[in-house]
């Protein structure tokens, strides 16, 4: 026999064969350093947010939500401006993105050449701007959308601005969703007559809404804990009225937030937490929404 | 007795190239209204390749080109002036694994006459697929579940039934049995047979006992090398199938059928 078929000959298994021939330690020691991590990351979290809680408690009542803003009266202050704010920017942002986010996915997935040229630009470009920070997105809003299309300081600005930075990850995670639905039933559907476009429609976009709407919902909330492109955009941090349309100048929470930790007296960090309070709710809404879809909807096929 | 069918599909001197692959060569052949024409074949010498490119499937293969002439019943199927998209309304497909759409059943079944625009007498439709395919009884009570609840046999059927639903002339099935058990696989061949009074039927088989059992005429593929050393599938006897099992004229066929292929 030769020997380079020796080297991999079975091994003989004898007398003391199973028994453990490595230390112990290592093992062991391995898994305490992995707890106590998961530990470091858990407690400061814990830590995050009972002193949220307990400090913003006293004024998370109802008065936050019908109350606007006051500079003299911190006791009876609301946020209502601030979550009005929101909603409007949030929405109009939805309706913004999801459209030409889910339309740029499909053409990428289902029309664009996956060898092309042009392809893999947009391709390596699409993954490069879901990493670029907020705040460079707030100095092309602030230069493109607000100044050089003069649509000033509202609630327009703010959703293109935010839809700009949230386009690459719902891109992103609407083409996983259409990738994964299997090939086999775009050829079933085009087999029976369907045109192409049909196909899309009726078949390929439904069997992968889970999984868009589990990517919209996830990148909503990053555009929704965003302050920074809108500080830059300039929401005004006070403001004592909802809006009241697309060109209306606005506040939203994390701003307010912002505005109110910055102030000297305490009631207004007590605000600030309640606020915080509410923000985080809303996340946790949301993204648990996003968990409870792709657990229903995971693996079909 | 098959001298009764006219010819329904004709293929001249066909061949199919994946980009610059020729993968087939030279197919001419003629099949039948209301028979069963097998494809048989060793692994790899084109009898999908040739069952999609009856229906235009190949279109959607990028690079994928057709020579030669297809035409059904006189027409030219690659004519410039075709819409692939009417030939697989009347071509109709069922894959090798069962593709029920994440849908209910009746959706699925209803699914190609919806999107050729029809809106009323669906469940008249539904109704009749299901039946025609032998799945009616099992499913009548659960037509609003999954497609994809069912067993692969049942999901085959459904498949079948999605197929005629559109009120095909031609239905092209490669190697339908091919995941299934032994005995949803004669349910599915005696379907074929029944299906056969209305439909032509063109099947791509592994199975030796079912292109014998259900098909009216066999055509044998095999792959050889050209003078570049390149594998290509060609056409090596077309016949009846009860003569291509007993008295095939080519060594090779005979060798495949008999099982001394290799
Ligand atoms: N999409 C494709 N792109 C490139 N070459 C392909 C493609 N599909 C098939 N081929 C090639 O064409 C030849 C015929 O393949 P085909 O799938 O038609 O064979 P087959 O007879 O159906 O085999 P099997 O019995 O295994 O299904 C093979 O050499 C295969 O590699
Ligand atoms: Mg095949």
């Amino acid at each position: 026999m030769s020997p380079t078929l020796d080297d991999i000959a079975p091994l003989e298994i004898e007398a003391g064969t199973l028994q453990s021939h490595h230390s112990e330690l290592p093992e062991k020691g391995f898994r305490w350093v992995l707890l106590l991590s998961l530990a470091i990351a858990l407690l400061t979290l814990a830590a995050l947010l009972a002193f949220i809680l307990v400090s913003g408690a006293p004024r998370f009542n109802l008065q936050l939500f019908t109350n606007m803003p006051s500079i003299r009266l911190p006791e009876i202050a609301g946020a209502q401006s601030a979550i009005t704010g929101t909603i409007w920017v949030i929405v109009t942002t939805a309706v913004i993105s999801l459209p030409v986010g889910i339309m740029a996915a499909v053409y990428l997935e289902e029309y664009g050449n996956p060898n092309g040229r042009f392809h893999r630009l947009v391709e390596i470009n699409i993954q490069n701007l879901a990493a670029v920070p907020s705040i460079v997105y707030g100095i092309l809003g602030l230069g493109v959308i607000a100044r050089a299309l003069a649509l000033g300081q509202t609630v327009i600005t703010a959703a293109l601005t935010l839809s700009l930075l949230i386009l690459p990850i719902i891109i992103i995670s609407t083409r996983e969703a259409i990738r994964a639905v299997p090939q086999s039933i775009r050829f079933g559907s085009m087999a029976l007559g369907a045109t192409k476009w049909q196909t899309i429609w009726k078949q390929v976009l439904p069997a992968a809404t889970p999984g868009t709407a589990t990517g919209a919902i996830l990148a909503l909330s990053r555009a929704i804990g965003e302050a920074a492109p809108l500080l830059l955009l300039g929401a005004v941090t006070f403001i004592t009225f909802n809006p009241n349309g697309l060109m209306s100048s606005y506040t939203v929470m994390p701003i307010q937030i912002y505005n109110w930790v910055s102030q000297s007296r305490d009631a207004f960090h007590v605000l600030a937490a309640a606020l915080c309070i509410v923000l985080l709710l809303l996340l946790l809404l949301m993204n648990g929404a996003a968990i409870f879809l792709r657990n229903k909807y995971q693996k079909r096929w | 007795m098959w001298d009764a069918g006219e010819t329904i599909l004709n293929l001249w001197n066909v061949g199919v190239w994946y980009g610059d692959y020729h993968a087939l060569r030279g197919v001419s052949m003629d099949m039948r209204r209301n028979e069963i024409t097998a494809l048989i074949g060793p692994s790899g010498c084109g009898k999908s390749t040739l069952l999609r490119s009856l229906n235009r499937m190949n279109d959607l293969i990028p690079g994928t080109r057709v020579d030669g002439s297809i035409t059904v019943q006189g027409q030219d199927i690659y004519a410039p002036d075709v819409d692939p998209v009417e030939v697989r309304r009347h071509i109709g497909m069922v894959f090798q694994k069962p593709n029920p759409f994440p849908k209910s059943i009746y959706d699925n079944v209803a699914y190609g006459p919806r999107v050729l625009g029809q809106k009323k007498g669906l469940d008249d439709v539904v109704e009749e697929a299901l039946t025609r395919a032998a799945l009616w009884d099992e499913v009548k009570d659960k037509l609003k579940s999954s497609g994809l609840a069912l067993s692969g046999g049942q999901q085959q059927r459904l498949c079948i039934a999605r197929c005629i639903a559109v009120r095909p002339q031609i239905i092209l099935m490669d190697e339908p049995c091919a995941s299934l058990d032994p005995i949803a696989t004669l349910k599915i061949e005696d379907l074929m047979q029944e299906l056969a009074s209305d439909y032509t039927i063109i099947i791509v088989t592994h199975n030796m006992q079912q292109a014998a059992r259900v098909s009216d005429r066999t055509a044998f593929f095999t792959a050889k090398l050209d003078g570049d050393g390149e594998r290509f599938g060609e056409l090596v006897e077309y016949d009846v199938t009860h003569t291509m099992f007993t008295q095939p004229k080519d060594q090779r066929t005979e060798d495949y059928v008999s099982g001394r292929y290799g």
